[in-house]
């Protein structure tokens, strides 16, 4: 775990620089985790992926995995993997201040 | 963070229900975590990109101690059918995608699919038996040359 300073927060990242605590994160710290990723600049595309990806996570506990994440926002999932190519579940969750989706499909 | 695996390279050899979800599951989760993927199906590995088979993948209900069954009820005729029945409930249970919709899936996800040369001709397959996803019929010698530099897992 590290600490670290996002747009003027301080706030601690596990390993894989993951936000440890989801409700140190706002939106102003988007940008700045996004050029972390390599995604960069954050267009509107992007964002609705991450604020979709948050919403899941504040109503349900966790985000979903490519699948979910494609059938639910109606993203296809070429769209999502061009918008982040490391991983598009994975780096939206980084970007959106949530845990890493867990599941294996 | 330590090491990280940059790009694997994943055969499936083989047909049966169970002997070709492993490789997918792999290569959609390398793909998940932005690690460059290939997929490469030779041998009965190949009924999972025939467009008239990959709907019909079977579990095999002999010969199979995982099926916690005597094969001599595994012989029986309908069982394989029932057993791969119970197993595509499950997976529709734990939101497990289909064959079709998972190399569809992992297509678009930017993985690599190829057909292996020496298994499409000894099968008599031509190109167009196999979904639009395929990108190219390859020797293993071309096979090693995309996966140079990645790790290779065989299934």
């Amino acid at each position: 775990m590290t600490t670290d300073t996002i747009a003027g927060t301080v706030v601690d990242l596990d390993d894989e620089g993951f936000l440890v605590d989801p409700t140190r994160w706002s939106e102003d710290m988007a940008a700045e985790l996004a050029r972390r990723e390599n995604v960069d600049p954050l267009t509107e595309r992007h964002w609705q992926v991450v604020r979709f990806m948050r919403r899941q996570y504040e109503e349900t506990g966790s985000g979903p995995n490519v699948r979910m994440l494609a059938k639910l926002s109606g993203i296809p999932v070429k769209e999502l993997y061009q918008l982040f190519p490391k991983g598009p579940a994975k780096t939206a969750a980084k970007i959106a201040g949530i845990p890493k989706p867990r599941g294996c499909i | 963070m330590g090491e990280t695996i940059e790009k694997v390279s994943i055969i499936i050899s083989k047909g049966s229900l169970e002997g070709v979800y492993p490789g997918l599951i792999m290569a959609n989760g390398a793909r998940s975590e932005g690690i460059e993927a290939n997929l490469f199906f030779t041998f009965f590995g190949l009924d999972a990109i025939h467009k008239e088979r990959l709907e019909h993948l079977k579990v095999a209900a002999v010969g199979n101690p995982g099926m916690h069954m005597a094969s001599l009820i595994g012989v029986l005729p309908g069982m394989s059918a029932i057993a791969t029945h119970m197993m595509e409930k499950k997976m529709e249970e734990h939101d497990i995608p289909g064959v079709a919709e998972f190399v569809e899936m992992i297509a678009d996800s930017g993985c690599g699919l190829y057909a292996c040369k020496a298994s499409v001709e000894l099968f008599g397959f031509s190109d167009e038996d196999f979904i639009e996803q395929v990108e190219d019929t390859i020797t293993v010698g071309e096979f090693y040359g995309k996966a140079a530099g990645g790790e290779i897992i065989f299934t």
